[in-house]
């Protein structure tokens, strides 16, 4: 449970009103709880004062915003003490200067008479004195939380001059005793909802580059089949159930085909199959095992695991075919590659000292920086920009999630109680 | 060390959880996004029951499990008797299939287990058919570290998931 002793007061109101909610959503599925557990070197002070008029939403948005920013580990939050400042009217900049801020965040929130509400908000820089950027979005009153974290992705973006990662969601497994859920949250561990519900285990989730639908492997027919779910309709179709075992489903950046590996003419061997599980065809042939493809974000290449030769190593192949070539040298166990949204660096997961950890390399320069110092770490995979890489770990004998940021600076855990959790996989960019 | 918990909201909030898109002053509407509902769907039961020549106990039919070595793929000779009788049983009945399922320790990534817990599925399968079991009557696939029989991160635990398993048509 939560320790509550050195939280602030305002901390403190935030996990009671947590803790309240969590109590009256009955239906609500075992809750992904984050832990900071690293932050950045240094770290923007920004103040964010209470958005004036918040009280007359059902549950605040001011909050929501603060713990994003927080947990990116970029932002420390300069208290300013319980005072709203409005959104209209300019604030005291070189007094939150003074105090410590260096960017305050505004905001109001405005009745409509439709029963909406228009949430207006903007940003200023304390030190040069200027105004950022402002935004009104409207809103039903449930919908605090999916405002406040685009509220988050504005000043995120305005602060680091990157898109910020709020409003993405992710997929991860859960089992518990004998049930394996597919399961979806909002990027801050809420809103957890079940996608799919079985006896058999469920591995390697991807999602569709639209956001829409997830591919994964279910073992619920005794032995591993790739299938492509709608998440809104729970509509789901084979892509792979070819003899012998489909596995390792990776989307091609337009969404139309996946790599998959099959073991339908021997060994496990990399295929390409349309989305509506069409036109099977081989696309690298070895004499070992080939697996976990990922396409780099070009569509030109295919990474993956082989052991041709001999150990496990990352290699890459050109999509239209041609000759792989060796992507990792050191060490003996180094696998499931997964480039960054940007194509320039690759994580993957390397055994080091007996230990799997999460490491990144520079496809350029080839430095290889390792990320994680736990024992099991599995499955990375990158935030939409670039900047977190989530991962499976174990703590205390369980599954939980992790994050590091891809300068191994940021830290987070993310478990539920009682559950082993695994398979993580980050969605993209809600489209807008 | 801080700990933010976040609650997880009633479905009726789910639903119309959403965003869209930028807005200045004018103030835009918090749409829902397409993707934000997820349809819940449960996989139903696989119901099997067993042939009963194959599971009494004193017939070595009824043993079903091939255990390997540390990163090996090849069958040891204790158990030859075993693969030598299936081998026999399904040369005398072509009618019967059966699934034969690779699995691995749990060490490493899940997916390249798979690809391993496949070459020992694919080891029985060939030693089964070089016997003269047909092709047709074996499908061979893996579980990876899906499916331990032990969860002790022992020697001997591990040991007990290195193996391949053989299930007949009405086990699986």
């Amino acid at each position: 449970m939560i320790t509550t002793l050195r939280l602030s007061s305002l901390r403190f109101l935030r996990l009671a009103i947590a803790g309240l909610l969590a109590a009256c959503a009955l239906a609500a599925h075992a809750q992904l709880s984050i832990e900071i557990t690293g932050a950045g070197a240094t770290r923007f002070p920004v103040a964010i004062p209470i958005f004036e008029s918040e009280s007359a939403l059902p549950r605040g948005i001011t909050d929501v915003v603060r713990a994003d920013l927080e947990r990116s580990g970029l932002f420390s939050l300069v208290d300013i003490g319980p005072v709203a400042l409005p959104e209209s009217v300019v604030p005291d900049l070189a007094g939150y200067r003074s105090r410590g801020a260096d960017a305050i965040l505004t905001g109001s929130v405005v009745p409509l008479s439709d029963g909406r509400f228009e949430v207006r908000f903007r940003l200023f820089d304390t030190q040069k004195q200027v105004e950022l950027g402002a935004q009104a979005l409207r809103m039903a009153p449930q919908q605090n939380r999916a405002t406040a974290h685009r509220i988050a992705d504005f000043v995120y973006e305005k602060l680091t001059g990157q898109p910020g990662y709020f409003s993405t969601r992710i997929a991860y497994v859960v089992k518990s005793g004998p049930r394996y859920e597919l399961q979806i949250a909002d990027a801050d561990g809420a809103n957890a909802q079940a996608a799919l519900v079985s006896r058999e285990p469920i591995i390697s989730p991807a999602w569709s580059p639209d956001g829409q639908r997830l591919a994964y492997v279910s073992f619920e027919a005794k032995k591993p089949v790739v299938y492509i779910h709608t998440l809104v309709t729970g509509q789901r179709q084979v892509v792979a159930n070819f003899k012998g075992s489909n596995s390792a489903p990776a989307w091609s950046p337009d969404g139309r085909q996946l790599a998959v590996v099959l073991t339908k003419d021997g060994l496990s061997q990399l295929y390409l199959i349309n989305a509506d599980g069409s036109g099977v065809r081989r696309t690298a042939t070895s004499a070992g095992i080939d697996t976990e493809p990922a396409f780099s974000p070009d569509g030109q290449w295919i990474y993956f695991t082989s052991d041709r030769g001999g150990s496990p190593q990352i290699y890459r192949i050109p999509v239209s075919g041609g000759t792989a070539q060796r992507v990792t040298f050191e060490g003996s166990y180094n696998v499931t590659p997964r480039p960054a949204p940007d194509g320039r660096t690759l994580a993957f997961i390397t055994r080091q000292e007996g230990g799997f950890r999460v490491a990144v390399l520079d496809l350029a320069s080839r430095q290889t920086m390792i990320l994680t110092d736990s024992a099991r770490d599995e499955s990375p995979s990158f935030a939409p920009n670039g900047r977190m890489i989530l991962y499976a770990s174990e703590s205390g004998g369980r599954g939980v999630l992790a994050a590091v940021s891809a300068d191994g600076r940021v830290r987070q855990r993310l478990s539920i109680e009682a559950a082993d959790v695994r398979e993580p996989a980050w969605g993209p960019l809600p489209r807008r | 060390m801080k700990k933010l918990l976040l609650p997880a909201l009633l479905a009726a909030m789910l639903a119309a959880c959403g965003t869209t898109g930028t807005t200045d002053q004018t103030g835009a509407s918090v749409e829902d996004r397409g993707g934000a509902g997820v349809t819940t769907v449960t996989t139903p039961a696989v119901s099997g029951t067993g042939l009963s020549a194959l599971t009494d106990p004193n017939n070595i039919l009824s043993k079903r499990s091939v255990f390997f070595d540390f990163d090996q793929f090849v069958i040891k000779p204790e158990f030859r008797p075993l693969i030598e009788a299936h081998a026999r049983f399904l040369v005398q009945n072509p009618q019967l299939k059966i699934l034969i399922q690779g699995n691995t320790d749990e060490r490493g990534s899940r997916e390249y287990n798979l690809a391993l817990g496949q070459k020992r599925a694919d080891a029985v399968r060939q030693a089964l058919t070089l016997l003269g079991a047909a092709e047709s009557q074996i499908e061979s696939v893996s579980l990876g570290e899906e499916k331990p029989r032990s969860t002790d991160r022992t020697e001997e635990g591990f040991a007990q998931n290195r193996r391949s398993d053989i299930l007949y048509t009405g086990e699986y």
